[in-house]
């Protein structure tokens, strides 16, 4: 099976976020960047199914040249070979745009899987998945908490609200997966031995046949107007327990009218 | 006065709050038109609760389609229904199905889309928080309609009572729009609490718990506040608690009034998912916890003797 495993690098959740002062974007520079947690469970997953059916995992980012370290990461978990989108004029993309080249770079490995995290830290927008699938007019398995694969057919437990759902589809198609699906391996010393001659293709616009203006802040579909930093919460009242604790919380509670 | 699409959020036969705060909303931007979207029989039961929250217009699109694959159906619904009634603005709950029809929609119509918003001006404009809710930024779609979601308890819903008028919609779904089945739905645990997401108040158990057994605790609490019960990740992944409860950057994103933390320490991925909450309440027998930062009340104490307190002393008070 040719699979596509979808990694995106992100700033730290664990340290402070910023977006880019001049035009609104995120800032990169500013956080330590890191593979988007959800996706080393897609990366795990991916070995999975190769390891059960055979074939090649390719790693495909779309990122700045610093994303070329979460590539490299990714590889020390034991993926083949990596695609990097990387165009200064995919700077700014909205998601639109950023699908846009995505969607063409997997073109060009015409894979049968495609293995994604269900959203990525820094936008949380949980859309990537469904936009590539309508883009390539496959179909899109999405929120898995378990992957069947039995030849082409896919079956997921997609993680609901309410409880799960149990949906299907053949190959092929876009499969994202939450944190519930597995337990990411870490990278044998070994594995980050490997992964520094591991090969990584760099594909620019040019190559997927995308005009500039298509993309990056020339294309975007939508626009930051403005950006301010929230006050910091301020600590209110603390009182330690004497006995008493539970009656002055619920005392807190009838003054704000929630009891 | 242009329509103003509201995709409904419904579940078990019944309307979700976030579908009535989308129609407030929505009648500050224009007429509401509620768009259900469902099995046969689906619209019936909310029609009425719509007209309450001013839906003008009730569009039913019913067909097997709709529930029988996973998304892209109500999409070249929805699509069509765009190009037929030309409104001013689709608006959808930030929810994950709700943003992943926005997605598929916004690459069908190559409209741009805003996920995640607290509010929406007559302009267009868009506010949302961002990186855990330590930033506010106003954005606005630059190609086709104001297209958005909007994140769950953002705004309080009131009611504007009008008596709908139903448009039945043509349900017409193309084969690339059969590729995913849903074969099976399975409820679990769901009981009579509240949404996490939608509730107004969340009652949330950390490590401290200590165990399984001991989340009663949380849920006493939280049943006398009929409030939700949500859990850290140390929570979930130790196994006191279901994964789906759990609240932070890779959980649920909650909002509500009152946000209650019982032993968890307040790790910036958990605050992530709760730090916008309006009033915040911990109990942590640390005093140097990051949580009481953030805390309107906090109380240093040990859960099972301050818990058990309040739960007797809310009883008293009832
Ligand atoms: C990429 C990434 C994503 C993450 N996503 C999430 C997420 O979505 N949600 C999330 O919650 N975490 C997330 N985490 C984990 C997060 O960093 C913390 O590890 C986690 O939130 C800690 O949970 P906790 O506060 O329950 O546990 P701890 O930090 O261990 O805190 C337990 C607290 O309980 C107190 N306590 C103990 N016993 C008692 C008692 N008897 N009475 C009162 N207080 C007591 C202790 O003083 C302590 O403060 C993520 C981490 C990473 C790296
Ligand atoms: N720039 C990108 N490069 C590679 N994969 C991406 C990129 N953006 C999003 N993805 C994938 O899509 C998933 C969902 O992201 P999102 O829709 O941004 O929440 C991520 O977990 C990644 O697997």
């Amino acid at each position: 099976m040719n699979i596509v495993v979808l990694v995106k690098q992100v700033p730290d959740s664990g340290s402070e976020r910023n977006l880019r002062p001049d035009d609104n974007t995120v800032d990169r520079g500013s956080a330590s960047n890191v593979i988007n947690e959800m996706d080393e469970y897609a990366i795990e997953e991916a070995l999975k199914v190769q390891e059960a059916h055979g074939g090649e995992v390719t790693v495909v980012t779309a990122g700045p040249a610093s994303a070329a370290e979460a590539i490299r990461k990714a590889l020390s978990m034991g993926p083949d070979k990596a695609v990097h989108v990387l165009d200064d004029a995919l700077h700014g993309s909205c998601a639109l745009g950023t699908s846009k080249a995505l969607a063409a770079a997997i073109r060009t490995i015409n894979p049968d899987l495609v293995l994604a995290g269900a959203e990525s830290t820094d936008g949380r927008v949980q859309v990537m998945p469904h936009m590539l699938a309508e883009r390539l007019g496959i179909a899109a398995l999405t929120g898995a908490r378990k992957l069947t694969v039995d030849g082409s057919a896919l079956t997921i437990e997609r993680q609901t609200e309410e409880g799960y759902e149990v949906v299907t589809a053949t190959t092929p198609a876009v499969v994202s997966v939450w944190d519930t699906i597995n337990e990411p391996r870490y990278p044998s010393f070994k594995g980050i031995m490997a992964a520094k001659k591991k090969p990584v293709t760099t594909l620019s616009l040019a190559d997927l046949g995308i005009s500039p203006d298509e993309v990056g802040l020339a294309g975007a579909s939508s626009t930051v107007l403005s950006a301010s930093k929230r006050p910091p919460r301020q600590g209110g009242t603390k009182v330690s327990d004497e006995g008493d604790g539970g009656v002055k919380l619920v005392e807190f509670l009838v003054s704000e009218k929630f009891v | 006065m242009t329509e103003v699409l509201v995709v409904v959020e419904h579940s078990g036969g019944a309307v979700k709050k976030v579908t009535l705060e989308m129609l407030t909303l929505a009648r500050t931007l224009g007429e509401p038109a509620a768009v259900v979207l469902g099995g046969a029989g689906t619209a019936g039961p909310l029609t009425a609760k719509l007209g309450e929250f001013g839906a003008a217009k009730v569009y039913v699109a019913e067909s097997g389609e709709l529930d029988g694959y996973l998304v892209a159906p109500k999409v070249s619904v929805l699509a069509a229904l765009v190009r037929d009634a030309s409104p001013g603005a689709v608006l959808l709950a930030s929810t994950q199905e709700g943003k992943e029809i926005a997605g598929r929609l916004a690459v069908r119509l190559d409209n741009g889309l805003l996920t995640d918003i607290v509010d929406l001006a007559p302009d267009g404009t868009a506010t949302q928080t961002v990186f855990a809710g330590s930033t506010i930024v106003t954005s606005k779609v630059t190609r086709g309609l104001p297209l958005a979601t909007l994140r769950p308890n953002s705004l309080t819903p009131t009611p504007a009572p009008v008596t709908p008028e139903v448009s039945t919609v043509d349900v017409q779904v193309a084969d690339g729009d059969k590729l995913a089945r849903v074969v099976d739905r399975k409820a679990e645990q769901k009981g009579s609490r509240p949404e996490l997401t939608e509730a107004s108040i969340v009652v949330s158990g950390g490590r401290g718990v200590g165990s399984a057994d001991n989340f009663k605790v949380v849920e006493e609490l939280a049943d006398l506040l009929g409030a939700a019960v949500g859990a850290s990740r140390a929570a979930t992944d130790s196994g006191f608690y279901p994964h789906q409860f759990q609240v932070g950057q890779t959980g649920k994103t909650v909002s509500p009034q009152l946000y209650v933390a019982l032993g968890i320490s307040g790790a910036i991925q958990h605050r992530a998912g709760m730090q916008t909450s309006k009033t915040i309440v911990a109990v942590n027998k640390d005093a140097e916890a990051p949580m009481f930062e953030l805390a309107d009340f906090g109380v240093v104490g040990d859960l099972f003797k301050v818990v058990p307190q309040a739960a007797e002393e809310i009883r008293k008070r009832k």
